[in-house]
């Protein structure tokens, strides 16, 4: 009903547009006004209009400045982050001042001079001094704001120092994991062919390669005997033999990260990076100590995902195949944070901020930060317990090979 | 040469007065019947894509509620019971950045008036090559109806944003839409690129080499000099973008791995290995960048035309004008790393796209001063192609100050992807090239159709589309600000933005009533175009030589020889004249100066 309505409503507006503006055009027809001829009046309410839209402009302004200014970037809790704000500040200065400038100049000449009869517009077609003035006086400006802005992102992205905690953030569809170094504070090297229900990182150890094998001769054997014992239709049969195809590369390729993975720990011992991935601790949880310097190491499983926590003023994309990282130091505990928010909920978050799919709009994951002694200890608790998986697509990793492709979506809308 | 073939041309039309209606209105050459096409073309192209954006400002103000017009819209299967599916919602947001980037802003901005204007106004026949400029409309008709029909495949339209970053968009495991959707939208954008390749190389010909007899390069309208450097932007930037989607489709089919490296994906190791996700960032913001000059360029070009035409006065430094085109078009040629500060590219790289973008504005700014000079003191006829380029440089002015903190690379890290960016670009791109679309088609509606169309409605329609243009993308900074990442499909998950979601509800009724008053545009338009008031030769008084062509359109301009012209387009109110405006055709008197400098 409500629905026919709404109809009859539009209706009955177009057709009440429609007819005011027959009724228009058959005045002007009579008054022998043609539609390019704009009347005296029709100017004088233009002209009204265009004072009247920036007083309504600036008000909106200051409305949502007054409204919604205190949401607005969140309070920043990290070493860089204050930089930032201030950055931002002696930006927003500028900017306002200008904004609120040119649009009172714009709109004040666009009242002002309107048409008349009796007057003619002053033919004024340049003056080299004027245009001299605002190319030089924004390029002052300018110079300004890069020099200060370059200063404050040299400072950001500069070398991490060499003590920083290193952490991993590890993004697939459509969550977050999150690695530790372990005891020798160094993260070890992973592939992601070695990834499995055990393994989410793909970290390279011994161990997980051998587990990794097995598991491939496994599904090549099954895969093998369906193909000898059981009557299948050919393009079964095809994309069977394509899967042992596939295993034997895999198979190949992980036989010469082995080989490269023994060769570089003979070399180089302790300095290996394969020799560091044993001790790594892998967590479905996030915590970083407050007032210590840490490098965030970023990286992606499947597609593009970004890491952006907005009150430590840190995004960074991850990237699949190559290693991103940001460097913090949080200056604001949760508990802090929660007191001063006055939320005893109050959390950190880290969040996607990169289109990854359907379930791109609730990837995130809860940032606890703590006194650094808390965390110590929160790291060391977690190093005892084995990583849980969860139920992780990985988990069922072995069928779905030849599963379809929408399984990963699926999979993302049951969560 | 150009008199010659002028007047063998003016002997081919008197010989060939009647034409069929398939070569009339079909497969015209006409530069004039072109640039209609590609007018009439747009406007759907832009219904559809306005439809998509109410559909998802709806889930935005009301996430998870059920609406009867998405429902209509989308049927059961994007739209159970009336809710917006979430693979879809990507895929409308997608689709409608592509269309109006690419179909509205682009192919329907510069087709339509580089196509009428060029030929009109530099004093030409028609364009150098007018079956090629056929083509040119014949191949964005198809592009245009690919990327409709991948609306309606199996999985969706591509759904990893119009950017079309891999791996998202090489992995049909990744999201549905990057199946058979995202191959339509490789073809459509290939076919879309040959076309927009065709027109461009005709446009800088016909300007180059046809113009009349005194039209000097310095005496051409800034409109024609806002194409020209368009056209060349198109031609040396979207075969970039072609050999982006080439080597997608490649990695896509083929199995190669210029994009793709390490995945791990539905369970699977793929093969893929060596290959950058950041290599397609960099080729495609390549154009990518480029583009949205393609796209404001000549909206700044026909804001300028029509800002002296009504304020009876010449532009305000001509030739800065002229140099603030160059420069925004060379500049926009280095500055696409500005898109990719957080995408892990090296920092220092970052800060030289940092110095190279915020170079730009200075000439946006010399641009905005400039315009505003010209009002000062100017004799102001508000017609609604006067109000919209107003609007158009209140636009310009709020989204180049927004563009400030997007390109300092520190401040972009609080607001990188936030629904910040979306505020910027919607109102510096979008805002501003569709008001100078509208601008230029109030203007030259008489042009193209020989009638008027109803000036109270465009004021109706003005006004309402001005106010709505800001309560939709005023508010969307202060929702970036809070840290709202865009593309994302609600904000239920994240109590942190419960302080600012409620603006979503203000946006998207200002979305709703701003699309509403597109009905008076479309009514004003068609109702016109069959039954409005027939137009005089020159309705605004202007100066260019497009006004002295006859109301009826002829095959080849001018019935006669094509005028000659002796002064530069913008003496409007020149001391010692009767008239307000003296046309390029008039000579100079003796001891008159041509004063531009």
């Amino acid at each position: 009903m409500t629905k026919i309505l709404i109809i009859l409503v539009l209706v009955l507006g177009v057709l009440a547009v429609a007819q005011l503006a027959r009724v228009y055009e058959l005045t002007s027809k009579l008054r022998g006004k043609r539609e390019e001829d704009i009347s005296p009046g029709d100017n004088r309410m233009n002209a009204m209009l265009m004072w009247l839209f920036p007083v309504a402009y600036f008000a909106f302004f200051i409305w949502l400045i007054y409204k919604y200014g205190p949401h607005l970037l969140p309070i920043a809790a990290s070493q860089h982050g204050r930089s930032l704000d201030k950055l931002y500040d002696f930006n927003w200065v500028i900017l306002f001042v200008v904004f609120f400038l040119t649009n009172a100049l714009l709109f004040y000449f666009a009242g002002k001079y309107v048409h008349s009869k009796d007057r003619k517009a002053f033919y004024y077609p340049h003056n080299n001094k004027l245009e001299l003035l605002w190319t030089s006086v924004p390029a002052a400006f300018l110079a300004v704001i890069i020099i200060y802005g370059l200063r404050t992102w040299n400072q950001i992205t500069g070398p991490a120092s060499p003590d920083a905690v290193q952490v991993e953030l590890y993004a697939k569809q459509f969550d977050w994991t999150i690695r530790y170094p372990g005891k020798d504070g160094v993260l070890g090297a992973t592939d992601y062919r070695l990834i499995n229900g055990t393994n989410p990182l793909g970290i390279v150890t011994k161990a997980s390669i051998v587990q990794r094998l097995s598991e491939i001769d496994k599904e090549r054997a099954e895969a093998m005997e369906r193909t000898e014992n059981e009557i299948l239709p050919d393009d079964k049969l095809e994309e069977l033999s394509d899967h042992v195809a596939y295993l034997d590369r895999m198979r190949e390729r992980i036989t010469d990260l082995r080989t490269m993975m023994e060769e570089d720990m003979t070399e180089k011992g302790e300095a290996s990076p394969y020799a560091h991935g044993a001790d790594d601790v892998v967590l479905k949880e996030f915590h970083l100590p407050v007032h210590r310097e840490v490098k965030l190491l970023i990286r992606s499983q499947d597609v593009i995902h970004s890491a952006f926590i907005p009150h430590l003023r840190v995004q960074m994309n991850a990237v699949p195949g190559m290693t991103t990282t940001f460097k913090v130091t949080p200056t604001i505990t949760t508990d802090s944070m929660r007191t001063v928010v006055k939320d005893d909920k109050f959390d950190f978050i880290l969040l996607c901020n990169k289109v990854c799919g359907a379930s791109h709009y609730n990837m995130q994951m809860p940032l606890t930060v703590e006194p650094a002694e808390a965390f110590d200890t929160w790291l060391k608790e977690q190093e005892q317990k084995p990583f849980e998986a969860g139920p992780a697509p990985e988990a069922a990793a072995v069928d779905t090979t030849l599963a379809a492709p929408d399984m990963a979506v699926d999979t993302a809308r049951m969560q | 040469m150009g008199q010659v073939q002028h007047t063998a041309h003016a002997e081919h039309h008197q010989h060939h007065h009647e034409e069929s209606f398939v070569s009339k209105y079909v497969f015209s050459q006409d530069h004039k019947m072109i640039s209609k096409q590609f007018l009439i073309t747009a406007i759907i192209m832009a219904c559809v894509a306005v439809v998509m954006s109410i559909i998802f400002r709806l889930q935005l103000a009301w996430p998870g509620e059920s609406f009867g017009l998405t429902h209509f819209l989308l049927g059961d299967k994007w739209a159970p019971g009336g809710v917006l599916d979430p693979n879809m919602y990507l895929g409308l947001v997608t689709i409608h950045g592509t269309i109006m980037v690419f179909f509205v802003l682009t192919g329907g901005l510069s087709g339509t008036f580089s196509n009428l204007l060029i030929p009109l106004q530099v004093g030409a026949r028609d364009m150098a090559s007018g079956f090629i400029n056929m083509l040119s409309y014949w191949f964005f008709f198809l592009s245009s109806v690919l990327m409709l029909a991948s609306l309606f495949v199996e999985g969706g339209p591509a759904s990893g944003g119009w950017t079309i970053y891999p791996p998202l968009s090489a992995l049909p495991q990744a999201i549905p839409g990057s199946g058979a959707g995202m191959t339509l939208w490789l073809l459509s954008m290939a076919i879309f690129i040959a076309s927009s390749l065709m027109g461009g190389l005709n446009y800088v010909v016909t300007i180059l080499n046809l113009r009349t007899k005194g039209m000097k390069m310095t005496r051409l309208p800034l409109t024609i000099w806002a194409f020209l450097i368009t056209a060349v932007l198109g031609i040396l930037s979207f075969p970039v973008l072609l050999s982006a989607a080439l080597l997608l489709l490649l990695d896509r089919s083929l199995g190669t791995s210029f994009y793709l490296s390490d995945i791990h994906i539905a369970g699977e190791a793929l093969d893929h290995t060596g290959g950058s996700p950041i290599l397609f960032e960099h080729l495609f913001w390549f154009l990518g960048h480029p583009e949205v000059y393609i796209v404001l360029l000549p909206a700044l070009g026909i804001t300028s035309e029509i800002i002296a035409t009504n304020a009876r006065k010449p532009i305000f430094g001509y030739r800065a004008m002229i140099g603030s085109i160059l420069a925004i078009g060379f500049l926009s040629f280095i500055v696409w790393g500005h898109h990719m500060f957080v995408t892990g590219m090296n920092p220092f790289l970052g800060s030289v796209f940092v110095f190279t973008t915020l170079l730009i504005a200075i000439p946006s700014a010399v641009k905005v001063f400039n315009y505003i000079t010209t009002l000062w003191r100017g004799n102001i006829v508000f017609t609604p192609a006067m109000l919209f380029s107003i609007g158009l440089v209140a636009t310009f002015i709020a989204g180049g100050l927004t563009g400030i903190i997007l390109a300092d690379s520190a401040l972009d890290i609080a607001v990188h992807d936030t629904y910040f960016v979306v505020a910027h670009f919607h109102i510096v791109m979008g805002m501003s090239a569709i008001f100078g679309m509208f601008a230029g088609v109030y203007h030259w509606f008489p042009k193209m159709y020989g009638r008027m169309m109803n000036t109270r409605l465009g004021y109706a329609h003005f006004w309402i589309t001005f106010v709505c243009a800001f309560g939709v993308f005023f508010p969307m900074h202060f929702i970036g600000l809070a840290g709202a990442p865009r593309r994302y499909y609600a904000y239920t998950e994240f109590p942190m933005f419960n302080g600012v979601v409620d603006l979503n509800v203000l946006v998207t009724i200002f979305a709703i009533v701003g699309g509403l008053a597109q009905v008076i545009f479309l009514y004003n338009f068609f109702y016109s175009l069959r039954r409005g008031p027939r137009a005089v030769q020159n309705p605004w008084r202007g100066n260019t030589l497009e006004w002295t062509t006859p109301v009826e359109h002829v095959h080849g301009n001018w019935p006669g020889p094509i005028p000659t012209v002796y002064r530069w387009p913008y003496d409007y109110s020149k001391p010692g004249k009767d008239q307000d405006f003296v046309p390029q055709t008039v000579p100079l008197e003796a001891g008159e100066e041509e004063d531009h400098g």
